[in-house]
């Protein structure tokens, strides 16, 4: 009964939000390590944008994915060789 | 010309072999012609879910490697006769002794004679699995509302698709609706958000289920179980009926108060 009162004053915080955000962490964990296809799906359309409005050295570009302990990050390096003059 | 359905989970324990029993049982009092299949080689426990162990004399292996003929490893269910057969999984010999070959040639087979296989999946990700989904048209996946099942049914689903079975249909087994309205369960859609692929029903929590299988009788049959009412729902959604999923969650100020005076809150 208290604890059903603590609940109620207390803004109903349980275990269930944890348990969504640690999910979804581990499956972008996951995820991301399941398929080395992806990164390179990735890699094409980021080309294909960023080829828009710079120009880039296809070669050079790296993408990875940067595990943390409780994040996980994309990181690109893009080498850039010039910036189209339409796009300033 | 029938359909094989793989019922799959990943995580061990969540109630796969309740779900086939149930499914093939609801479906075959829809009038459906039913074989159920157990894949799990050296683990068998489908035939005890249907209350059909005493009957067994011939099993999977015997039938792929041609020692008996298909219809005599076949036993009938008590309840539906020779509309409801079983084909259990041998009990004693190594696990890759069936091979994926061997089981689309049994699944193509099957579908001749029955309008829907259900294939048992072992837990895991192994040979056993790929036997299950090797002769498989469809997938379904089993979790429950925990982090474990549900991050294991994102990496079969993956697997599923990597075997080419797209668009599998999930079951989320297990919900207790009173602890996800407290905060403390994860609920059908927080699941639906971060797996996103179709609900195909939802399955409370239900004692009596233990009941039933110390029983070796389906759920399903029993008109007064919440748990059967759902297994019964998700036959019709296999037929193609639009079917509403259950209310687990009413979540009124007027339900809370219901509760409160009920004595039930905790």
């Amino acid at each position: 009964m208290f604890e059903f009162l603590s609940k109620l004053f207390g803004g109903f915080e349980g275990s269930r939000n944890r348990a969504k955000e640690r999910l979804r962490l581990v499956l972008v964990h996951d995820r991301a390590s399941l398929s080395p296809g992806l990164v390179e799906a990735l890699k094409e359309d980021l080309i294909q944008v960023i080829t828009k409005y710079l120009e880039i050295d296809e070669e050079g570009l790296e993408v990875n994915f940067d595990k943390g302990d409780d994040s996980v990050a994309l990181i690109a390096n893009i080498p850039v060789k010039s910036v189209k003059r339409s796009t300033r | 010309m029938g359909k094989a359905i793989v019922i799959t989970s990943g995580k061990g324990g969540v109630g796969k072999t309740t779900t086939t029993a149930n499914l093939g049982t609801g479906l075959a009092a829809l009038g459906q012609k039913v074989c159920l299949v157990d894949t799990d080689i050296g683990l068998r426990n489908l035939d005890v879910v249907m209350g059909l162990e005493n009957r067994i004399v011939y099993d999977l292996l015997h039938v792929v490697e041609g020692q008996c003929r298909l219809r005599q490893a076949l036993i009938k269910d008590k309840q539906f006769g020779d509309r409801l057969v079983l084909l259990p999984a041998p009990q004693t010999r190594e696990k890759d002794a069936v091979k994926p070959e061997q089981m689309k040639a049994l699944m193509e087979e099957l579908r001749e004679e029955y309008d829907f296989i259900l294939l048992d999946s072992p837990a895991g990700i192994e040979h056993g699995f790929k036997n299950a989904v090797a002769g498989a048209d469809a997938a379904i996946v089993v979790t429950t509302p925990e982090i474990a099942a549900v991050r294991d049914a994102d990496r079969i689903i993956g697997l599923l698709e990597a075997s080419e079975l797209y668009d599998p249909r999930l079951i989320i087994n297990r919900v207790r609706p009173g602890m996800v309205r407290r905060g403390d369960m994860m609920s059908i859609s927080d699941i639906d958000d971060i797996l996103a692929i179709d609900i195909l029903g939802v399955v409370p929590d239900d004692q009596d289920i233990i009941v039933s299988t110390n029983k070796g009788e389906p759920i399903v049959t029993d008109p007064r179980s919440r748990a059967g009412q759902a297994y019964r729902n998700i036959a019709r959604r296999i037929l193609g009926e639009e079917v509403p999923l259950m209310n687990l969650q009413e979540r009124t100020v007027m339900h809370w108060f219901k509760r409160l005076l009920s004595g039930e809150a905790q």
